[in-house]
């Protein structure tokens, strides 16, 4: 139980950094944590104790496998992941030619 | 007739993929073949609505069901889906079509129609799909096209705009993902229709609670219902025009609204607190939207601040569905509630969709979107100002014209549910509505001339072809669309959708066949 609740207390770290820190760069990697954690999470449900990988072979009554679902699922969010971290990047990147800073106190053309 | 359904996700997938290499070869083929594609959906999915009987399911592999347990990755293709399908293609194809002018003053046209068709076949793929996961990968499909897409312009605003957009639809996202994870680990399954199946057996449990609030924190997130619309006003104003009315028009409808409704119709049982909650987060929408917009003096801001609003009209015309539906109330009363909400959706889409276009217009010639600047283009812009002035009447509720007969079933409705308040409120906020948009109108096109472009160079005149195409057919649309209440017409067109939500276990019997 103990791993799950870690896995949430990661999320909750990675929402942390998005709120309070106030550089672009940052708040890009309190998104990435949170992405980590909740990979973390589905891999985790997966997870049986003593389980092997799940190939069918001759004697699988024997075998006990782990869930192979969420292993899918967590390599596509990875992929999606890295999209979204390295436009989110890209975006910081232009940001920081356009206003010469990364404090998000200083950029705030758009109010109101 | 149900091994044509993927077609919706592969032709603009295909469409998306030939455009980035051909283009870099071909002058012009991207414009041309992304209005081809859209067009040839549009046409395809009004097919499928006349001749639409009951659902049709694809199974993805062609897996059968095995000892009842869904195995292949389902795309589910029923009234609901379709009506949403409708609107996506139509309004994607008038926006793609006025794109070919609008877009020629930004540099990389194939990007910008990659981008295009990209956001058009993940919606697509929203609003087919059966399976959650599959709801998130193309969710995720049409969101970081659309964050892109709005930064298209790289100047300073529309980078700020897509960084504020990209970082809270980043982790509206993951609450998506996160829930998802919850229902997997209570129900072992992914199919929306055998998790409801699993639910109803096992019996609801905490664990499902909370994913429920989850799931709706982070598609309110995505369809800028009031607590969560920080990043609307900002990202829907700064991306190019055309992009604004498919945000505006479909997106906040096609991955937010929809799946909302979806899951917590078909998948969860409705439940009191759940429609309660959905009430008043419809109608904090619909009330704070409106007033936020009515000091606002740029055009584009102006009508994004409505954009809430006009959802909160959506969402509050189901939840009041919703909450007659779990009182075990009159059916009727119901129905007649979610089809104002349904029948909503599709005006919001078309006069919302066409009033960004209008600003398109405006700021195409002048350049300018401050409303104090403007005024008098009435003179020299007459399809842009008649058009305008029919999707504001059609925005406000005035009669004839497809708005009010929405706004007036959500409120016959909610009287008829004795919810006497939320009748009240919906006129109100008509209302200060008309009264916002007779500012745009007044400033804009009316008034006396403005001296910011009466000396530009070269001179203003009216919009070139394919744009004033999409702005009169829309507005052709805005007078058709009341149509719809006819009964014959409302009969092919939004009773199937309306019947897919209340007749829920329908949509799970279609695919597990019990």
């Amino acid at each position: 139980m103990i791993v799950y609740i870690l896995a949430v207390f990661l999320f909750l770290i990675g929402i942390y950094g998005v709120v309070v820190k106030r550089n672009l760069i940052k708040i890009v990697i309190g998104i990435a944590i949170m992405e980590y954690s909740v990979n973390l999470f589905l891999i985790l449900i997966g997870y049986v104790k003593d389980g092997t990988a799940p190939i069918i072979t001759d004697q699988v009554s024997e075998i006990v496998f782990v869930d192979p679902l969420p292993q899918a699922m967590v390599l596509t969010a990875i992929v999606i992941g890295l999209a979204t971290t390295a436009l989110l990047l890209a975006i910081a990147i232009r940001i920081y030619k356009k206003y010469g800073t990364f404090d998000i106190r200083e950029i705030k053309n758009l109010k109101g | 007739m149900q091994y044509f359904i993927p077609l919706f996700v592969a032709v603009p997938l295909g469409g998306a993929f030939l455009i980035a290499i051909i283009g870099n070869f071909l002058k012009g083929f991207g414009k041309i073949f992304t209005s081809i594609v859209l067009a040839f959906l549009t046409g395809f999915s009004l097919y499928i609505v006349f001749t639409l009987q009951g659902s049709l399911v694809y199974g993805i592999g062609g897996w059968e069901l095995f000892d009842k347990i869904p195995i292949a990755i389902y795309m589910v293709l029923d009234g609901l889906s379709i009506y949403l399908l409708l609107i996506i293609n139509l309004i994607g194809f008038l926006s793609a079509f006025y794109s070919i002018s609008y877009i020629q003053k930004f540099t990389a046209e194939n990007n910008y129609y990659t981008l295009f068709c990209l956001m058009v076949a993940g919606m697509n793929g929203v609003v087919l799909s059966g399976d959650l996961f599959n709801i998130y990968v193309f969710l995720e499909m049409a969101a970081i096209a659309s964050y892109a897409l709005v930064a298209f312009g790289i100047e300073k605003e529309e980078l700020e705009a897509s960084f504020k957009y990209q970082v809270l639809g980043g982790v509206s996202s993951l609450f998506i993902l996160l829930s998802i994870g919850f229902l997997y680990w209570y129900t072992s399954t992914l199919n929306i229709a055998d998790i409801s199946k699993v639910i109803a057996k096992k019996g609801g449990s905490q664990l499902v609670v909370f994913s429920q609030v989850i799931l709706l924190s982070g598609f309110g997130l995505k369809a800028a219902m009031i607590p969560f619309h920080a990043w609307l006003p900002d990202a829907h104003s700064s991306a190019p025009s055309p992009i604004s009315s498919m945000l505006s028009g479909v997106l906040i409808k096609a991955i937010g609204a929809y799946v909302i409704l979806r899951l917590f119709f078909n998948m969860f049982e409705v439940s009191y607190n759940t429609s309660l909650v959905i009430t008043i987060i419809g109608t904090l929408s619909m009330v704070i939207g409106v007033l936020l917009a009515i000091g606002q003096w740029d055009i584009k801001r102006l009508l994004a601040y409505h954009s809430i609003s006009q959802m909160g009209y959506v969402i509050l015309g189901v939840g009041i569905g919703m909450l007659v539906l779990a009182q075990n109330g009159e059916r009727a009363v119901a129905a007649l509630s979610i089809a104002g909400g349904l029948f909503h959706l599709f005006n919001h889409a078309v006069f919302k969709g066409l009033l960004f276009l209008n600003a398109g217009a405006v700021e195409y010639e002048t350049g300018i979107r401050d409303m104090k600047r403007l005024g008098g283009l009435s003179s020299v812009m007459p399809v842009t100002t008649s058009t305008s002035l029919s999707a504001s009447m059609s925005i406000s509720g005035i009669p004839p014209f497809n708005g009010f007969f929405s706004k007036l079933i959500i409120i016959i409705a909610a009287i008829q549910a004795k919810y006497y308040v939320l009748s009240i409120l919906a006129v109100f906020v008509s209302i200060i509505t008309l009264a916002s948009f007779l500012k745009v109108q007044r400033f804009t096109f009316f008034n006396k001339k403005g001296e910011n472009w009466i000396k530009r160079e070269p001179p203003v005149r009216e919009v070139p072809f394919t744009m004033c195409f999409s702005m009169v057919f829309l507005a052709v649309l805005c007078l058709a669309l009341s149509m719809l209440i006819v009964p014959s017409v409302r009969d092919i067109v939004l009773t199937p959708a309306v019947d897919a939500l209340i007749e829920a276990g329908e949509y799970t019997t279609s695919i597990l066949g019990y």
